[in-house]
């Protein structure tokens, strides 16, 4: 099937959720207007990025009411929203939700709190345990937000429970100037991995990134699809607010898997073992000697998987 | 070789997506410049003016009676050639008065007072003419200390805080700053004859090559002189870097609360914009 996808480059006001609320509902209702199908908004855009101290105030439940508006426009148009969840335990989540159909279908709490140079997530949000993937009325998707994505594992994860395409809300900043390259030189490492993820796993990367400017801090926006080819099917500008919509053809996902049976072919339980293996033992860890080798428990080996698609 | 990066192309688009951003997220629309006659203030003067109209740019050419004449006559042809709004205000009088009660002042007591009052006249019309004060310190002074504390380091917003002096040079040249500014030896003017480089020891070229592989590339002490760096060159830098921190962190706070400001109370300052 063919879905109509819009991605809403938006640069929302940091801490001021009425404000971003109303943005989403304008994008929104310019995605139905357009006729889109899905409509992916970024990563912390109902909220802004650099909210530090601000976190618990603009935290919100999956009850909260500032959410109706949302779950009531997703009856007309499914999109993932960008926000600070709090769960009933008083912990805040970076999250991505997925809307559909006048309910939340499915809640990623991003699992990789980049916490390093600029970055100080894990001081101000608690991380996610789980990479699932979930049905939407498109077929088996998979939500991962930002750094997620730069751990291979989460996608590996994704593709093997059966996701034909990942949605990626993004809060990128620019940063890396680079001679005789349009871009900066984040710009282009993601746009690297996106392609490489893409064709690797022979899904569809939606990748939806923010545009604009937090205390000097600039988001390089850019946000594109690719598809399982390989091939970059739409591109959002560079560094300025943009809104698209593009077809994607989730069909070419089965000519390209029949090509390249790559995920077929993939041996979990080889990977568990070597898993749990390297689990007793950590690269860092003094090396033994082959015959010193601990014994481990092997995993048992596995029916042929089937995965419903 | 180090090369540092200049894609005057793409700093270019992001100076100027800055400084509309960040001005437009106040609710203003001007800023408010001090055009020294150098290269640092005209490429500022001339990314704002391509970012908010020429109109929305008010230059200050805030001369000392001592400053070169080239200084002034330098801020003048880039306000020609930029068409950005500008006033003339001779700071002479004020520094003077200031310094007959303390005639024995060196002259940098002398040049560090000039770049205060300079600061304050800015801060005046910024309010006045409802205008960002717009910086002009570039990364090279920024780590080296090389500028006045709450004199020419004092600003809003600062399109040049993160460009090394060779990549304000190079994207100067690129935006269209007249050749004679680009060209001629970099000078606080605060005394005939005073040359930067001749101040500080060394060459701009040379120290931002050390400080790109020092700050941005993260190279040991070891590296450094692996990489040919004098040893005293870049103990000299280092010293320089760390002696000035205070220069760039705001005023230090004795904590006794629960919530002291920017130690535990923590916001950006964009905050709700």
């Amino acid at each position: 099937m063919t879905l109509r996808v819009a991605i809403a480059q938006i640069n929302p006001k940091l801490g001021d959720l009425a404000a971003n609320l109303a943005l989403y509902e304008e994008k929104i209702r310019q995605g139905i207007k357009e006729r889109a199908e899905f409509l992916l908004f970024p990563e912390l855009s109902l909220t802004g990025y650099f909210l530090r101290d601000t976190v618990p105030s603009v935290a919100l439940t999956t009850n909260a009411s500032e959410l109706q508006i949302l779950k009531k426009l997703s009856r007309e148009l499914p999109l993932v929203a960008g926000l600070v969840e709090e769960s009933a335990d008083h912990r805040f989540f970076n999250s991505a939700i997925y809307f559909e159909g006048g309910e939340i279908r499915h809640v990623h709490r991003k699992v990789y709190l980049p916490t390093y140079g600029m970055f100080d997530e894990q001081r101000y949000f608690a991380r996610g345990d789980r990479v699932r993937t979930f049905d939407s009325k498109f077929g088996r998707l998979a939500l991962l937000i930002c750094e997620d994505l730069w751990h291979p594992s989460t996608i590996y994860l994704a593709a093997l429970q059966g996701a034909l395409a990942v949605l990626c809300p993004s809060s990128s900043p620019l940063r890396g100037i680079v001679d005789a390259q349009v871009q900066d030189d984040n710009a282009r490492y993601w746009e690297m991995i996106n392609r490489a993820y893409a064709e690797t796993y022979s899904l569809f990367m939606i990748y939806g990134n923010r545009c604009g400017f937090e205390d000097g801090v600039g988001f390089w926006g850019g946000s594109e699809i690719v598809d399982p080819f390989g091939q970059r099917i739409a591109k959002g500008k560079y560094y300025e607010e943009d809104f698209f919509v593009a077809d994607v053809a989730l069909e070419s996902v089965r000519r390209k898997r029949t090509m390249s049976p790559l995920l077929r072919d993939e041996d979990i339980d080889l990977t568990i073992n070597e898993l749990m293996r390297i689990r007793e033992r950590p690269a860092g860890a003094k090396t033994v000697q082959a015959n010193k080798t601990p014994k481990l428990k092997k995993v048992k080996k596995s029916k042929p998987r089937s995965r419903k698609r | 070789m180090v090369q540092i990066p200049t894609n005057t192309a793409l700093l270019r688009e992001l100076l100027t997506g800055f400084i509309r951003n960040e001005v437009q997220k106040t609710g203003l629309t001007r800023v408010v410049v001090g055009l020294s006659g150098g290269v640092d203030s005209a490429l500022s003067a001339m990314l704002a003016a391509e970012a908010l109209g020429a109109k929305n740019v008010l230059a200050l050419l805030m001369p000392y009676k001592s400053s070169h004449p080239d200084s002034l006559a330098h801020a003048k042809m880039l306000v020609e050639k930029s068409a950005i709004e500008s006033l003339f205000v001779d700071i002479s009088p004020q520094v003077d008065a200031y310094f007959e009660r303390f005639p024995d002042a060196d002259t940098r007591r002398r040049g560090n007072k000039m770049a205060r009052e300079r600061m304050t006249i800015l801060y005046d019309h910024s309010a006045h003419w409802n205008g960002l004060v717009l910086g002009t310190s570039n990364k090279t002074e920024l780590l080296l200390g090389y500028g006045t504390i709450y004199g020419d380091m004092a600003s809003a917003i600062n399109p040049l805080g993160d460009l090394y002096k060779t990549q304000v040079w190079a994207l100067a040249a690129a935006i269209g700053v007249p050749e004679v500014i680009v060209a001629k030896v970099p000078s606080a003017d605060l005394w005939l004859g005073q040359t930067d480089e001749g101040e500080l020891g060394f060459t701009y070229k040379e120290v931002d090559k050390l400080l790109y592989l020092m700050v941005d590339q993260r190279y040991t002490r070891a590296e450094l002189l692996g990489a040919g760096f004098p040893e005293r060159f870049v103990d000299d830098v280092a010293q320089r870097i760390m002696t000035s921190q205070f220069k760039r962190r705001l005023p230090v706070i004795a904590k006794v609360s629960q919530r002291t400001i920017d130690r535990d109370f923590r916001y950006s300052r964009d905050w709700g914009k």
